[in-house]
């Protein structure tokens, strides 16, 4: 989704098309980002939602999210993936976010973070039998009494990983880290739901 | 899943892989459920009122720590002069004492003084006349 800052392109023919005006190109922008968000938006609230298990923090977020990406989708180079690009933005809005906390602690807050049986709840209405369904919601229990414990960034990590299905070189490139050391923040997470789930087998 | 570069362990455990994917259909369960939930808009009312309340408070609270030193100090500087006062009232009464004591000497001495200089050895009452007689010429006795 690279977009060229001239409004001029050259065809290989040599015949010019016409140059577009001001507001023909910041319409097109426009439509751009709006497709950004409607394909997007989905998988950055999933992301915040696991993170903070909060659907109205995640929501508010994930709004500022896009609201930031916006202001700068000027400014947005086509280095990475659009995904990656606001993946990175939810990262920092939600370190923010924990660090805002942690300051303001004084303050008033109202946390709505569901607990961990509640989210274990969630299962897809598939055809599964009731020992399965119930084998299932342990498993995501166990899982999520995992994800509460790692440190900040292996959970964004994890999640990155086993939720959005990133690859680690996006996921490398959305936290800033190095492959090496996603794979390590990996390793170590995912020996911790191994020894989770060996725990109750 | 679909990863072109997987971890050691992501594959060989079907137990886990098993549970990964429940994990992640569960998440994408909710979060499909969160985002097609009817939004309701929460109106944050009286903000201005806790704010109010808390600077209320603050002031407050000021005002007694204030209030508290200031009677504190006061206290403390009430007990200082009183000290102060019962210091100098216990050396002027020994002053005094000690300026009776040396004024009372003084006074024996001056009344010494004023005796000894003033005072004469007082003759006896008859040694005038005894004087007289013994100065009475003879010829006096023989012309009678």
């Amino acid at each position: 989704m690279r977009r060229n800052g001239t409004s001029t392109k050259t065809m290989a023919a040599g015949t010019a098309i016409k140059p577009i005006t001001a507001d023909a190109a910041q319409e097109i922008t426009a439509q751009e980002f709006a497709r950004v968000v409607e394909v997007h938006r989905p998988q950055i609230f999933r992301f915040l939602l696991a993170s903070l298990r909060d659907v109205d923090l995640a929501e508010t977020l994930t709004q500022e999210c896009f609201l930031k990406a916006h202001r700068n989708w000027g400014h947005f180079r086509g280095d990475s993936s659009p995904m990656t690009w606001l993946m990175r933005i939810a990262i920092n809005l939600q370190k923010d976010h924990w660090r805002n906390r942690r300051m303001q602690f004084w303050r008033q807050t109202r946390s709505n973070a569901v607990d961990l049986d509640e989210a274990s709840e969630w299962l897809p209405s598939g055809e599964r039998s009731a020992e399965q369904k119930m084998l299932a919601r342990e498993q995501v229990a166990q899982v999520w009494k995992v994800v509460e414990n790692l440190s900040e960034r292996q959970r964004t990590v994890f999640l990155l990983r086993y939720v959005e299905e990133r690859e680690l070189s996006e996921i490398a490139l959305a936290t800033g880290l190095s492959e090496g050391t996603v794979k390590a923040h990996l390793s170590r997470a995912l020996g911790r739901v191994r020894a989770e789930l060996r725990g109750t087998r | 899943m679909s990863w072109d570069n997987r971890l050691a362990g992501e594959a060989e455990d079907p137990v886990l892989e098993q549970a990964l994917k429940n994990f992640k259909a569960s998440v994408d369960a909710w979060s499909e459920a969160a985002m097609s939930r009817p939004r309701t808009v929460k109106v944050v009312r009286h903000s201005w009122r806790l704010a109010a309340g808390w600077a209320m408070g603050c002031v407050l609270a000021v005002g007694s720590l204030t209030g508290a030193l200031y009677e504190r100090q006061m206290r403390q500087e009430q007990a200082r002069i009183a000290a102060a006062k019962a210091a100098a009232h216990k050396a002027a009464q020994q002053r005094l004492a000690a300026m009776e004591q040396v004024s009372g000497e003084s006074d024996q001495d001056l009344l010494a003084t004023v005796d000894s200089d003033i005072s004469q050895a007082v003759p006896a009452a008859m040694e005038p006349l005894a004087q007289l007689m013994d100065e009475k010429p003879a010829g006096d006795n023989g012309a009678q």
